[in-house]
């Protein structure tokens, strides 16, 4: 007869331990797309849990002179997916003898996500830039790789607070009249008012906030200041 | 040099202990047109002459950019020199990749010589026949290596490739012992004034390619109306088409920029 060992937990004691290879880092990116321009913003807060690791963590990455990425998610994944774009970015200038245009990057950008598609970057992307026509455009992503141009994005966790703000103030959805175009300043106004508001009720949102403008004259930064708690 | 029995295989070596092989692709970057470097402390400038098939036809690129502080001319077969660069390319990325920063352009070197060695191992595939000029500045400072496709691979202060290259290299011979503190546009002048030693014609700005790079100055490749004012410097020839006929040669600019 065979003698089986079978280990029982005691009844109600169950436990089971697991790796997880992923973390969210918190934080709320956005950007809009004007008519030959973008707005970018991103706050600095990077957490884990319900801990603050750092209160001036950049969420926005330029890759060229007309792009730049904005992410939220895993950190971690973050960083290595604008290594990874640098390298592909680079190799294009050399071949192509130009630089890569923004929709080119979209592109890239989401066949680049597809391709770990079954060990996905974390990481919650908003590609905003120039278009060939010199007009803003933005595009945003899913983990992995689906992606549109859209004129505003929100992603993070303060994106839910911030996307029905955009849909009111500057797509003016459902709404049958106070319709104008906005001007530069109220795009920078607005983002910066909704930046502030997800700082509020987010946990994770918040510390300080980047601003980037892309023109076809370049990219000009700001930082401005959010509640630290 | 003529041909004997030792030299059909690269793995074959001749009774005095040369391979032929090895050296008949040295012959090869010998009848290349000339690449010429110079080396200061700070800066390294390199020139090479553009060569054309005819007049119907544009002229090659010898000159490539590697990384921001690393560049290179090339002399010989120009198809190697271009899957050459682009292997270095390659190299330069994952070395910022891994280690996010410049590769030293000595390690650079070397990886390529040992590329250009491996050949001269191989009994199915032949040598590189191509030899480089490779340009770098990094926390070591500003250096000059030359590539041949032995694999040998030696630092310059100042050095030419390719045809009449003996020429640019008697000139630099006299000079070379001033390079160490000139400035940058002294630099350039001599690197022309050799190139125009080793040219059977006129310098002008359709025939010369000027890489440099240095301490504030990024891997930079001047060509074509850019050059001018370089070359200018030097044939003091301030209409450098010598007649109307030259002018129309131009026929790679758009047709508003042809003259008539």
């Amino acid at each position: 007869m065979m003698n089986l060992q079978i280990k029982t937990a005691p009844a109600g004691h169950i436990k089971e331990a697991r790796f997880s290879p992923y973390e969210n880092n918190g934080g709320t990116v956005l950007a809009v797309a004007g008519k030959d321009y973008c707005v970018v913003a991103g706050d600095t807060r990077m957490s884990e849990g319900y801990s603050i690791l750092s209160r001036d963590v950049a969420k926005l990455y330029q890759l060229n002179n007309t792009s730049i990425l904005a992410s939220s998610g895993m950190h971690a994944d973050m960083v290595t997916l604008r290594k990874s774009l640098d390298y592909k970015i680079e190799q294009y200038r050399h071949r192509h003898h130009k630089e890569m245009m923004t929709p080119a990057i979209a592109q890239m950008l989401s066949n680049t996500l597809y391709f770990k598609r079954f060990f996905p970057y974390y990481t919650f992307n908003v590609l905003a830039g120039l278009d060939e026509n010199g007009a803003g455009v933005v595009y945003g992503y899913d983990a992995i790789g689906s992606f549109e141009s859209i004129p505003y994005c929100v992603t993070g966790t303060g994106s839910s607070l911030i996307t029905s703000v955009l849909d009111n103030q500057v797509a003016f959805k459902t709404q049958m009249k106070n319709k104008a175009e906005l001007s530069f300043d109220e795009v920078v106004d607005l983002v910066k008012d909704c930046m502030t508001a997800a700082g509020e009720r987010d946990i994770f949102t918040g510390d300080s906030v980047d601003i980037a403008v892309i023109t076809k004259d370049g990219i000009k930064y700001e930082k401005f200041a959010l509640k630290k708690d | 040099m003529f041909r004997n029995i030792y030299d059909t295989d690269v793995t074959t070596f001749s009774p005095a202990g040369r391979l032929h092989q090895v050296e008949y692709a040295m012959e090869a970057v010998k009848q290349g047109s000339a690449a010429v470097g110079v080396a200061s402390k700070e800066y390294v400038v390199i020139a090479s002459l553009k060569r054309s098939s005819g007049d119907l036809a544009s002229y090659q690129q010898k000159v490539f950019q590697l990384d921001k502080h690393v560049g290179m001319a090339s002399s010989g077969l120009i198809s190697d020199a271009r899957l050459l660069g682009q292997w270095m390319r390659n190299e330069c990325m994952n070395h910022r990749f891994v280690y996010n920063s410049g590769i030293i352009t000595q390690r650079l070197v070397t990886k390529v010589a040992d590329k250009c060695q491996a050949l001269t191992i191989k009994d199915t595939w032949r040598p590189y026949g191509v030899g480089l000029l490779v340009a770098g500045y990094d926390e070591t400072g500003a250096h000059l290596f030359q590539t041949e496709p032995s694999g040998i691979y030696l630092e310059f202060k100042a050095h030419a490739i390719g045809a009449r290259a003996q020429s640019a290299k008697t000139y630099l011979e006299k000079h070379f012992a001033t390079f160490d503190d000139l400035s940058f546009d002294d630099l350039i002048r001599h690197a022309l004034e050799a190139l125009k030693a080793a040219s059977p014609n006129k310098l002008t700005s359709r025939n010369v390619t000027l890489g440099f790079v240095g301490k504030d100055k990024e891997f930079t490749i001047i060509e074509g109306d850019d050059v001018r004012p370089y070359v200018f410097q030097v044939t003091q020839a301030d209409d450098e088409d010598e007649n109307e006929e030259d002018k129309k040669k131009d026929i790679f600019k758009r047709p508003e920029e042809q003259k008539n």
